[in-house]
């Protein structure tokens, strides 16, 4: 058994830094990356992508990223780990072994988690009396049945394990929780067993620390955000996992950005909900529990964390169809550029009541004003400039598009000292909204397949 | 004891995020000898208060006294949350400051040491 691991974070969402995980490889010793690219909206998007062309539904960076990393990898032997398979992982598999060909590359295994995408199995399921209520409003999915585009198990680190075990040089699964991809190298090296709870939590809270890559090594750093050097060359977060479950986290030598206890308090609160209850397909981890110690210069020790048992159940993550929405957005200069604004939207809503246009919501913002902080805003007589952001949302695909082309107009027939819409027309876009459910264990089990090119 | 009115910013730090349409804003002491002061001031009643016209939906609060941090989770704040917000700041990033302008009376003397 290692001593030591060190899994480094090369991904935090599908649109980031895209040398990021390349760095990670180059910039210093690892033995995994994990590269996370699934944000809850990502799911429909790919399936979308995928009803237009069966070869498509994945990260479509991730193949190259790889081909990019692949003689490092290879000399290294580091693995890696990524769900950025998304509702297709096994055309991201072949894109890969593609990849690999085209580099030269021969004997790479990658393995492949599947059984995560029930959107098949829906009407089986509730059928059987599995309602896959909403865990926000209790309403059962069959209310919202014909509207779905996409449900997904969120699958742990198990299965990821398991490929791992079978010689994988690189996993691609699709719905996996952003935690597991750093907890299974943990498992896997250190061959911690299904009910150790406290370690389990340990790496799944390792797992939250990496999961959005440089928010936790000096991005979006509130604590004090001019303190941290070369922000241009941030070096991704790293975890220095050790086999009692204790993990430092820090980052590559000669890289910018920063690891502190406060920058990973920051992260240790983000999106979470009740900290006692953090729950996972893995474990049920302690966030109470969490000591830190600063260990020198960009090194943070995260240990005697606890956890408690895993529940009986998966959560689902389902996307459907709700409806219609546009924003479009104005500039109004000085002087009395809020009032103009203010008057621009009365005009507009004006408009709209007059044609009989219907939405579920119309929403007006007045952004480098009052757009973030609301009613906490303070509001200077003098201002400069400010931009009228207004968005509607409905069924009515029609009168969304009919609201695009009533905005437009109001350079020319509103307040002056107005700019900004070299954009055009804003369009109706499909508004994808997102069902979140618990799925029995039992119900569905995930199927790996390892293979070499 | 004199008292000093202070924004929160000067002891805490923060971050925010969504839960569907719940708004999550962690607030951090920037020294332990702070965190008993948030616990004493940043109740879930004024956070509510605070967020007046932002956060329509009750405010909870949890405790994370091994690393100085409070979690509150703001219900009914994002529009809708994620994909159906017409919010700007759909995903209740800016949150964290919103919170840390938020005005407490503090003993003076804590300031100082």
């Amino acid at each position: 058994m290692k001593d030591r691991i060190r899994i480094a974070s090369g991904q935090g969402f599908w649109g980031d830094l895209v040398d990021a995980p390349y760095h990670q490889v180059v910039r210093g010793p690892v033995d995994y990356v994990m590269m996370d690219y699934l944000a809850e909206v990502t799911m429909s998007i790919m399936q979308k992508q995928k009803l237009r062309d069966p070869n498509l539904g994945y990260a479509r960076d991730l193949p190259n990223q790889i081909a990019r990393m692949l003689p490092h990898i290879v000399e290294k032997n580091i693995r890696i780990i990524t769900n950025g398979g998304g509702v297709n992982p096994l055309a991201c598999r072949d894109a890969i072994f593609k990849a690999a060909k085209a580099a030269g590359v021969h004997n790479l295994r990658v393995g492949v988690v599947l059984g995560d995408d029930i959107l098949q199995d829906l009407d089986r399921m509730l059928s059987e009396g599995i309602e896959l209520r909403n865990m926000e409003n209790d309403a059962p999915l069959s209310t919202i049945r014909e509207r779905i585009v996409s449900a997904n198990v969120y699958f742990g680190a198990m299965p990821i394990v398991k490929a791992l075990q079978e010689g994988a040089h690189i996993v691609v699964t699709g719905r996996t929780t952003d935690t597991g991809l750093t907890l299974a190298p943990m498992i896997h090296e250190f061959g911690w067993a299904s009910d150790d709870w406290d370690r389990l939590a340990a790496g799944t809270i390792a797992g939250h620390i990496l999961e959005c890559g440089g928010q936790s090594s000096g991005g979006n750093f509130l604590g004090d955000w001019k303190s941290v050097p070369d922000l241009a060359r941030i070096g991704f977060p790293i975890a220095e996992a050790y086999p009692d479950g204790s993990v430092v986290i820090t980052k590559h030598e000669g890289t910018g950005g920063l690891v502190s206890e406060a920058t990973i308090k920051e992260q240790l609160l983000y999106e979470i909900g009740d900290p006692r209850e953090y729950i996972t397909p893995d474990c049920v981890a302690d966030f109470t529990s969490i000591r830190l110690c600063s260990e020198g210069e960009n090194r943070v020790r995260v240990f005697d964390v606890k956890g408690r048992p895993a529940t009986e159940f998966y959560k689902v993550s389902a996307s459907y169809s709700d409806g219609y929405s546009a924003v479009g957005m104005l500039t109004y200069a000085w002087p009395e550029a809020y009032e103009k604004a203010r008057a621009a939207d009365e005009i507009l809503r004006a408009r709209l009541t007059e044609l009989g246009l219907t939405f579920e919501e119309i929403r007006t913002e007045y952004v480098g004003l009052t757009s973030c902080l609301g009613p906490l805003s303070t509001i200077s007589d003098e201002i400069n400039e400010v931009v009228l952001r207004v968005g509607v949302r409905g069924r009515n695909k029609e009168h969304v598009n009919r609201f695009g082309m009533e905005i437009v107009p109001l350079i020319l027939t509103g307040p002056p000292s107005v700019t900004g819409f070299a954009g055009g027309r804003p369009k109706a876009s499909e508004v994808i909204a997102y069902w979140p459910a618990l799925l029995p264990k039992h119900a569905v089990a995930p199927t790996i397949h390892v293979e070499e090119c | 004891m004199a008292l000093k009115r202070i924004r929160l910013i000067e002891i805490a730090h923060a971050r925010s995020g969504d839960k569907g349409d719940a708004g999550n804003v962690g607030v951090i002491a920037r020294e332990d000898r702070f965190y008993p002061v948030l616990v004493e001031h940043v109740t879930e009643e004024a956070v509510k208060r605070h967020f007046t016209d932002i956060c329509f939906g009750p405010v909870e609060r949890y405790e994370l006294p091994n690393i100085c941090a409070l979690n509150f989770i703001l219900h009914n704040t994002l529009g809708g949350g994620g994909t159906v917000s017409l919010k700007h700041d759909a995903q209740g990033k800016t949150l964290s400051s919103a919170m840390l302008r938020m005005e407490i009376e503090i003993d003076e003397h804590l300031l100082s040491q």
